[in-house]
């Protein structure tokens, strides 16, 4: 029989018509100890307004060094059955697409060897099993295992790859985001599952430029979608837009960033300058029936986002304006090219130290040089405004001798 | 002796085929549009003229095994067995009978799990562990959470906004959540540097990986009374609790410095604006425990202004940028102080650098 805790706070944010965690984590602690010692501890933290867990050890399953991540209670007197609560995080499918039946699996093995809570998802995607003993690690991934699931990255590693639905169930998208996904998890599942970076790197797989997984601000590897051809434009259903009410200059024509759209209101008709469009995605967005992408489609590959520890926050920079990701070959090139830089950040880059830092240090066009990319204007906003050029005279010089 | 089986390990996750609808699987690729049919719900049309429906629907994100068997269930009953979440932790259920739509809007709202969080509208809010599972954490994450969204719920089920308004909490600067392009982001903070308990440093730390752990190389080893233990040059402390992380003697949670700021504008969407970052709106709220009003009603005083301020399309960094950072603080009421200038590497590319000023009256 479970200690039975009166929790006055927590029961406050059962109140109000958002879904309620707290009813959660009551619901899990009808049979579970360990969820009825999370309560408890909870209750606490808030009545102090201070958490009461703590970091300590590496724990992991045998030959992995990522993927879990240990916790314990600071009040193991107090709440015994959290004073271990250890984390699995478990690799997602791709667009976290599931059966009733896979869940149903995971929901059976983390009920028998766990808190019964979770998270669906974390922040990077995997499906987050919350709190287990060491010794039950073992079984819990074994049984995942059984089930078809894996464990996801934590630490110095490649973290769990994500994606957004892409042309599963979105027309904008402009590459196959859920297949390069699984394909790229599949291909690093070594250096996913053994920490051997100088810190994380994530990859994020956005169909187009709307970027719903923000891969722009979230991974160190974005590759967000776009395509090089015209617009395609249904005059028909822009004539269609018009009748229903849609005011297509003020809502269209003027929040074009690019002033590259002209619309002929006597005709009802749409006229793109595409060699100016910069493929933003606000005309598609407003207008879904007549305009879409066009057809000679791909990806913009990114570089270098992070959150702020430790130099401050980055956005990804292009590195690659144009990548076909649907073309095998050219999917090789793209995993050629990212190991090309994985390998000269691991060689020079320092401890917790993530690409896009280890590019400020080293500079863009130095790490250019290392990985063989040629400088192009796509992959500045504005050339450099500061005369502190390193000539590189000793080429020069040899040029002239030559 | 017992029979071992051999270990499986480096099998990857599930493929994604497997677990695909049939709608989904025949016109992977092949969608032609979409629509907005009301709030929380949308079809997707193919180019062969199969149509799918979607119903988005709020989840707490920290889920019981109950609640994930009860979506299990509904997929069972109106959507062939098949169901997804969304990279902001809602779920969606899909079916190609628009019977089904009405259906499972019931049982889900019987269950208080909202409809909502498509179009211009407020979804759900990417977040963090908190006091449920972080050692680090300045505040709660699913509390705030859940106050601040039972305030805006009405924008979850309505498409009443100018744009769309992404929200997100961190729990402290680390950041899991990542939410600094966010277009109102919650961020805990520490605000006192680690104290250190000198008696038992030595016995439960490793004096050179503390050391090592600090970012800002903040920590060096000490003797205090003959023991060993380590200094914190306070001025170099970021409060960003790595050196708590691999010694337990250094706790830096602080129940009266420890609270949350506040940030706005950012974006990630390349839709006619760049995506940017978030900026500070409000350097400090303290932890006010269970549901924490001063933060709710802070975000609903933004969310309001924007609202009723903006143009139609303007994310809340697009209106600020049109208006001006003046206006903002002056139309919101947010004090503004030395914190919100920034002193940081190249903090002189923030300074307003021009002449072309909005006069406002801040009498
Ligand atoms: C030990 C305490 C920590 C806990 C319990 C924790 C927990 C988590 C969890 C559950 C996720 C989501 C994982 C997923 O979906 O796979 C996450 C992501 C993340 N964590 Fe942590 N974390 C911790 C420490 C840190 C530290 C020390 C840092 C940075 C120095 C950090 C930065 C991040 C970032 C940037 C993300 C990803 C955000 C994104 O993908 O957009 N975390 N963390
Ligand atoms: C076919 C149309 C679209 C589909 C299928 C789609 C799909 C999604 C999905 C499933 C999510 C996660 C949403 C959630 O959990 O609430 C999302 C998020 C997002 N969407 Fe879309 N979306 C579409 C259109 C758009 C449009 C028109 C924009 C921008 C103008 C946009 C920008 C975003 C952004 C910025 C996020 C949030 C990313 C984040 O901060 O995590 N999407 N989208
Ligand atoms: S990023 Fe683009 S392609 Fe992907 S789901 Fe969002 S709108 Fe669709
Ligand atoms: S995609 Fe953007 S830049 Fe291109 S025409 Fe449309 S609104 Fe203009
Ligand atoms: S944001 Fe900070 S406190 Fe919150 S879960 Fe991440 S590391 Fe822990
Ligand atoms: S909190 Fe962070 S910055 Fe401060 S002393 Fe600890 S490791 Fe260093």
């Amino acid at each position: 029989m479970p200690k039975e805790y009166k929790t006055p706070q927590l029961d406050e944010l059962e109140k109000g018509p958002w879904p309620s965690f707290v009813k959660e984590i009551k619901l899990a602690a009808k049979n579970n100890e360990m969820a009825n010692d999370v309560l408890g501890q909870l209750e606490q933290s808030y009545d102090e307004r201070l958490g009461h867990w703590k970091h300590g050890g590496i724990v992991g399953v045998m030959g992995y060094g990522g993927g879990v991540i240990g916790r314990y209670s600071d009040l193991p007197d107090k709440y015994p059955a959290v004073s271990h609560f250890h984390t699995l995080r478990v690799n997602h499918p791709s667009g976290w697409f599931y059966t009733s039946d896979a869940l149903r699996k995971v929901c059976d093995i983390w009920e028998k060897h766990g808190s019964g809570l979770t998270n669906m998802h974390g922040s990077t995607g995997d499906i987050v099993l919350l709190g287990t003993r060491t010794e039950k690690l073992e079984p819990v991934f074994q049984e995942l295992a059984e089930a078809g699931f894996d464990l996801g990255g934590s630490g110095s590693d490649v973290r769990t790859p994500s994606c957004c639905v892409g042309k599963a169930r979105c027309e904008w998208a402009c590459y196959d985001t859920m297949k390069a996904c699984y394909d790229i998890t599949m291909r690093y599942q070594d250096e996913l599952h053994r920490p051997a970076f100088p810190y994380k790197w994530k990859f994020k797989f956005a169909g187009c430029p709307n970027d719903c997984v923000a891969s722009i601000a979230r991974a160190d590897c974005s590759l967000i979608g776009t395509w090089r051809d015209d617009l395609r434009i249904d005059q028909d259903e822009v004539a269609a837009y018009a009748d229903g009410g849609l005011d297509i200059f003020n809502d269209v024509v003027l929040q074009c960033p690019a002033k590259c759209m002209r619309y002929d209101a006597e005709k009802k008709t749409l006229e793109v300058d595409n060699e100016s469009c910069r493929r933003c995605m606000h005309c598609i967005n407003v207008m879904p029936k007549a305009l879409r992408p066009g057809t000679d489609t791909g990806a913009v590959f990114l570089l270098g986002s992070k959150a702020p520890i430790l130099e401050g926050a980055l956005l990804s920079s292009v590195m690659v304006p144009f990548v076909n990701l649907d073309d095998e070959e050219e999917f090789e090139d793209f995993c050629d090219l990212v190991d090309e830089m994985i390998d000269v950040w691991c060689e020079e880059g320092k401890a917790r130290e993530r690409v896009g830092e280890f590019i400020q240090r080293v500079g863009m066009g130095n790490f250019l040089e290392a990985i063989g990319l040629e400088p192009m204007p796509e992959m500045v906003a504005y050339p450099r405004d500061n005369p502190y050029i390193f000539y590189e005279m000793e080429e020069e010089e040899e040029l002239e001798e030559a | 002796m017992a029979e071992t089986k051999p270990r499986i390990t480096d099998i990857g996750p599930p493929d994604y085929r497997q677990f695909l609808p049939p709608v989904i699987e025949k016109n992977y690729g092949q969608w032609k549009y979409h629509e907005i049919l009301e709030p929380g719900v949308m079809v997707h049309v193919a180019e062969r003229g199969d149509k799918v429906y979607t119903v988005r629907v709020a989840s707490p994100r920290l889920l019981s095994l109950d609640t994930i068997r009860f979506y299990a269930d509904v997929a069972d009953r109106y959507c062939g067995g098949h169901l997804r979440f969304t990279s902001r932790h809602n779920v969606e259920f899909m079916t190609t009978d628009a019977d089904n739509v009405p259906e499972i809007r019931k049982e889900v709202e019987e269950r208080g799990h909202l409809v909502g969080g498509i179009g211009n509208s407020i979804t759900s809010m990417v977040h963090t562990q908190g006091w449920v599972h972080c050692h680090s954490a300045a505040t709660d994450a699913s509390g705030i959470v859940k106050a601040v969204m039972d305030d805006l719920a009405e924008h979850f089920t309505a498409m009443d906004l100018p744009a769309k308004c992404r929200i997100a909490l961190a729990c402290c600067l680390n950041m899991c959540g990542a939410v600094h392009c966010s277009d109102i982001a919650i961020l805990g903070i520490h605000r006192k540097p680690p104290r250190i308990e000198h008696d038992k440093l030595d016995k439960i730390c490793e004096i050179p990986l503390v050391s090592s752990s600090c970012p800002t190389a903040a920590i060096r080893p000490t003797t205090v009374n003959g023991t060993k233990s380590v200094d914190v040059i306070e001025e170099d402390c970021m409060f960003c609790a790595n050196c708590f992380t691999v010694c337990p003697a250094l706790p830096i949670a602080d129940a009266e410095a420890d609270g949350v700021s506040i940030w706005v504008g950012g974006k990630v969407s390349n839709a006619r604006t760049q995506p940017r970052f978030s900026k500070l709106a409000i350097p400090y709220i303290t932890n006010n425990p269970p549901r924490w009003p001063e933060v709710t009603s802070a975000v609903k005083n933004i969310v309001d202004v924007w609202r009723q301020d903006a143009r139609k399309f303007e994310r809340i960094g697009d209106w600020i940028e049109r208006i001006g950072w003046p206006r903002f603080f002056k139309k919101t009421g947010i004090e503004f102080g030395k914190e919100h200038i920034d002193d940081y590497t190249h903090a002189g590319l923030s300074f307003q650098r021009t002449a072309q000023i909005t006069h406002v009256d801040w009498d």
